[in-house]
């Protein structure tokens, strides 16, 4: 499924992960720092049975599989790109690029109408330890989405102005490594917080 | 003559599957054990996909297969002994 991957590939027949490699170290960190949030959760969760599982039936599951599938739409579309300007196709990399922003900004939008509800209800971080929990994991995801989304914007941009071929994108591949790594944490958190009781 | 399916497509398919079934699950009040692996098999598989083919990790260096494919385990395995532990 990966046959339109750039031939990177070292004497040991493996390649560096697509992009710049400075990109994955922050990717990995990011990572470590979803992880511990998500492990604490669990942690914590255990502790606290019936109150996380009382707490999580005032989620709007619905919302929350709506921006599932916003992120992974996003995300599908910005592997598009990434295929489309290796084969040198820039116009079909900035449709798809535009594609992925427009499912990106769907998603700021549908957790706005979410945090607009619950702080309409009087709903904080203080409110009890599953919202504590819920508001910490889901805004700082949320201000990765803000970021993924201005560095989508500006691969948007440099594209629509020539700025990627066939033989040089790597920028394009390294700004869709974060985005996916974005997409990888919802992918984890929208079971944990809104479904697994 | 290539397909105009790619393989990208065939895994945003099966996300969109995979985050369908959960959604279901959550929605029909199931829950207990057999439900919770189910769910976190089901984040497996996507985390997975998104790696392996958005990501484009299939074929990279071990290292970093490991670092990222390691994450995914962690955070399932820890949440999974976690509800063990707590249900």
């Amino acid at each position: 499924m990966s046959s339109d991957a750039i031939d990177m590939t070292e004497p040991d027949g493996r390649r560096h992960p697509p992009g710049d490699l400075a990109i994955w170290v922050f990717i990995l960190a990011e990572l470590a720092a979803f992880a511990l949030l998500f492990i604490l959760y669990g942690v914590v969760r255990a502790k606290h049975v019936e109150l996380f599982n009382e707490m999580q039936l005032t989620l709007d599951r619905n919302a929350g599989a709506l921006n599932t599938v916003l992120l992974i739409t996003a995300s599908w579309c910005v592997a598009r790109a990434v295929a489309a300007i290796r084969k040198g196709a820039d116009g079909a990399s900035a449709r798809w690029m535009a594609c992925g922003i427009l499912a990106g900004v769907g998603f700021l939008v549908v957790k706005g109408f979410e945090y607009s509800d619950k702080f309409d209800a009087g709903i904080g971080l203080d409110t009890n330890l599953f919202y504590m929990f819920y508001i910490a994991l889901t805004f700082f995801h949320f201000m990765h989405v803000v970021l993924g989304l201005l560095i989508l914007g500006f691969l948007l941009l440099k594209t629509l102005r020539g700025g990627y071929s066939a033989d040089d994108h790597l920028g394009m591949e390294t700004g869709a490594s974060y985005w996916h790594m974005v997409d990888l944490v919802w992918i984890v958190l929208f079971p944990l917080v809104y479904v697994m009781r | 003559m290539k397909s105009p399916i790619s393989g990208l497509d065939v895994v945003w398919l099966l996300l969109l599957a995979g985050t369908a079934y959960t959604w279901w699950l959550g929605e029909s009040g199931h829950a207990g054990t057999g439900t919770m692996m189910a769910i976190l098999a089901i984040a497996g598989v996507k985390g997975a996909l998104v790696i392996r083919d958005f990501m484009a990790l299939r074929g990279v260096k071990l290292l970093w297969q490991a670092a990222v494919f390691g994450w995914l385990i962690l955070v399932l395995a820890v949440n999974m002994a976690a509800y063990w532990n707590g249900n």
